[in-house]
């Protein structure tokens, strides 16, 4: 039987073929699909976690809190089996299966770093803040002009039509505004601010010169319905997936779009440990996996390959990936793979309380703030002297319960049972300048389960960002107080980096190949048919939240790629 | 990743999650004077902080705490929730707050009346409160401070305290910023 071992062979790369393989199925991976698929490419996507099923595997989330054992509470076993994770906001009683377990999935901190995440089809497009705003080319123009990292290949002009093509498919509501640094979209009609939001909104456009705003959340929650999601319901449990489809996930929008068209193939459990490199070619000729459930190993192959497997997945399957060719990672001779890591820094900001609109309430669970659009170095009026680029506010105000707790009996009972004052708080997201030694490199004495290296992140914010904290805490106390707010307080609990799930950088676009990994289309400058149009590919992170940018990457990167791939150029 | 921290920071200053959230401590027995330990509260246990919570939150027009189920809500958290430095101030607490009622009554907590309970859980929490005003931030909390958040978290998050004393509605189904409000209206539950 000597022909067996080739014929075998021949047949397991006949079924393990594709045209195209994405790597990852979180809100860039889903869209790499969506758009790969409905040009007519057979589409692999490999995930390493779990299935999740649009409203059928969103377990829990119609439980009211009375069902729920702890009450929707975090249990000391979330905190043993998830140390990290259990941190994060949107960690509940419910929606912690969407979270990983850190016992069994570790990585380095050489400096503290939070890395949240979830390995399940999704990732943390389920589970994500939903928030979504345009860059400007106060952004894009940022690096060429301070110097800080290199010059992106691309500029708002560029983008800005890709914006318009995702955005309706997304469904974001939002109101216009014609503000030059945060440019308007194609927004659903946007949800309303409540009376002290109103009002502070107000006493801001009349205190500043500066020409500063408030204005409602941008928010991927559907204040309409969008083909067959939503709208929104307004529970506020987003994070535990909506059985609405009220938001925007991989789950409710673009898996489903790929999987209509009959070419995805999406597989569950598959570890991607590298991307296999044909010299001949100069090309990349598939990915390696291990089966999580199985631990064999397995290749796939295709003519193109996009990565979504989140800014430090990314990075580790490049660096995991060496042959002669690349022997410090694919596509590295630039040696800028896993460095420029960037998160925004936040948890800095005020709050106060208002006296006013007693004979005012709110009705439903708005789960949307405000923002306030950067407002510091956007033109010369506006320059700083004591720090480069800038940062926004999200927040909001509400009414809630109990004015004291003291005492007990009837008195304490009655007193909890009323709306008690106004208040409203805002908090900070600044930007974080790419830093060539912030970075994640591979560890190979320690391994992780599978056998595969663990990551080593070694990650800081510098001097440029905490002389912008300082400003980012003292401004939001200017306005609650010259919106007339009372009891103003300010914190800065400096969260390390990594915890704002912004983590952006670490295989950089660019111009030049030299310096940067990627070109102006997200394709690797050294290996013409790998994309990366995750946060990885991110030259700066601006203060922006940065999903509807990944997505607008991606879209544009995907039809890119097909037509390239049309010219026969891949 | 978004604005949700400072919305509970406004909830924190208000007052709308003060006692509750994230809380943690640990308890004790009294009944039988020895000290339990996780996942050992007995039904007296049960019955012991149920009376507790219901003179924290009593029946009004309402259901009051016991109604709820506040007792046994208790047990699991400090169970499941608490570490076991506060599970120790909570066990232990379950036993100081007997040998207060003792003192002070001649009585222990389960055999005083509503009056005498009201009394002493009254001075108790102007102590918790004391304390909590002093204490370095690296020492224990206050039992009582803790048996009180964990009996108002518990009440307001209850089928009876959310949908009785307070309003629920599990799917609003739409957002108005400005709605009338007239005094006496109950609040929201979530």
């Amino acid at each position: 039987m000597p022909n067996d071992s080739t014929n075998i062979n021949n047949k397991a790369l006949a079924q393990n073929t594709y045209d195209a393989i994405v790597v990852g199925s979180g809100i860039s991976g889903g869209w790499a699909a969506k758009e790969l698929c409905e040009k007519g490419l057979k589409t692999l996507v490999l995930e390493r976690g779990r299935n999740v099923v649009h409203v059928k595997d969103y377990t829990g989330t119609t439980l009211d809190p009375w069902e729920l054992k702890h009450h929707g509470n975090r249990t000391q076993e979330d905190r043993k089996n998830s140390p990290i994770q259990s941190k994060c906001y949107a960690f509940n009683e419910v929606s912690k299966h969407f979270f990983v377990n850190d016992v069994e999935n570790p990585y380095n901190q050489v400096k503290p770093f939070d890395w949240i995440r979830g390995y399940h089809v999704g990732g943390r497009s389920l589970t994500w803040g939903r928030q979504c705003y345009r860059w400007s080319d106060v952004d894009f123009e940022a690096n060429a002009k301070d110097g800080h990292g290199a010059d992106w290949p691309i500029r708002y002009k560029d983008i800005a039509p890709w914006y318009d093509y995702v955005e309706p498919f997304v469904g974001i509501s939002g109101s216009l505004e014609g503000l030059p640094q945060l440019p308007d979209g194609k927004f659903l009609p946007p949800m309303e601010m409540n009376c002290l939001e109103k009002h502070v909104a107000e006493r801001i456009a009349k205190e500043f010169s500066d020409g500063r705003r408030m204005i409602i959340g941008r928010s991927a929650n559907h204040t309409q319905r969008v083909g067959d999601r939503g709208p929104c319901m307004y529970r506020n449990k987003c994070h535990e997936g909506c059985p609405f489809g009220g938001y925007f996930s991989s789950n409710s929008a673009t898996i489903p779009a790929a999987m209509k068209t009959g070419n995805l193939t999406l597989r569950p459990f598959s570890i991607v440990s590298e991307v296999i490199y044909d010299k001949e070619s100069k090309r990349a000729k598939g990915i390696r996996i291990i089966d999580a459930e199985t631990m064999k190993t397995e290749e796939f192959f295709a003519k193109i390959i996009f990565l979504n497997a989140s800014t430090l997945g990314t990075a580790f399957i490049l660096l995991n990936s060496t042959s002669d060719a690349f022997p410090n990672g694919l596509g590295n001779g630039s040696e800028q793979v896993g460095h420029n890591l960037m998160d925004h820094h936040y948890g800095v900001g005020a709050s106060g309380s208002y006296d006013g609109f007693q004979d005012q309430y709110i009705y439903g669970r708005r789960p949307n703030g405000i923002y306030i659009p950067r407002f510091r170095n956007i033109n010369a009026k506006t320059k700083r002297s004591d720090y480069v680029r800038g940062f926004g506010y999200q927040g909001g105000a509400s009414r809630g319960r109990a004015r004291t707790a003291e005492g007990v009996g009837e008195e304490l009972k009655n007193q909890l049972l009323e709306p008690g004052n106004w208040g409203m708080g805002i908090g900070s997201w600044g930007e974080h300048l790419p830093y060539y030694e912030n970075k994640a490199t591979l560890n190979k004495d320690k391994k992780d389960k599978w056998g595969l290296p663990t990551l080593d992140i070694d990650c800081e914010f510098k001097e440029n960002e905490m002389a912008m904290r300082k400003d980012m805490m003292n401004s939001a106390a200017e306005m609650l107080e010259k919106a007339g707010l009372k009891n103003v307080s300010t914190y800065d609990s400096m969260p390390a980096p990594g915890f704002c799930i912004h983590e952006m950088g670490t295989a950089r676009m660019g111009r030049d190949p030299k310096t940067s990994v990627l070109n102006g289309f997200n394709q690797m400058h050294e290996v013409k048919n790998v994309f990366i149009t995750d946060g990885a590919c991110m030259s700066s992170s601006a203060c922006q939240n940065p999903s509807i940018t990944y997505m607008a990457l991606t879209a544009r990167a995907a039809d890119y790629a097909v037509t390239e791939l049309k010219k026969m150029n891949i | 990743m978004n604005r949700r921290d400072a919305l509970s920071r406004v909830a924190l200053i208000l007052g709308g999650t003060v006692v509750g959230a994230h809380v943690f401590l640990e308890g004790c027995n009294p009944a039988e004077k020895k000290a339990a330990t996780p996942g050992t509260f007995s039904d007296s246990d049960i019955a012991y902080l149920d009376e507790i919570a219901d003179t924290i939150i009593p029946t009004t027009n309402t259901p009051g705490a016991k109604a709820a189920k506040v007792g046994a809500f208790m047990t699991v958290m400090v169970n499941d929730c608490y570490d076991e430095k506060d599970q120790k101030v909570f066990f232990d607490g379950m036993k100081q707050l007997d040998e207060a009622c003792n003192k002070q009554f001649g009585k222990s907590f389960m055999d005083v009346d509503a009056t005498q309970r009201k009394t002493l859980l009254t001075e108790i929490d102007k102590e918790a409160k004391d304390y909590m005003a002093k204490k370095k931030p690296e020492d224990s909390k206050h039992y009582f401070r803790l048996m009180k958040e964990l009996t108002l978290l518990g009440y307001f998050t209850s089928e009876i305290g959310a949908t009785q004393a307070l309003r629920y509605i599990a799917v609003p189904g739409k957002y108005e910023g400005c709605i009338p409000y007239k005094k006496g209206d109950r609040a929201w539950a979530t």
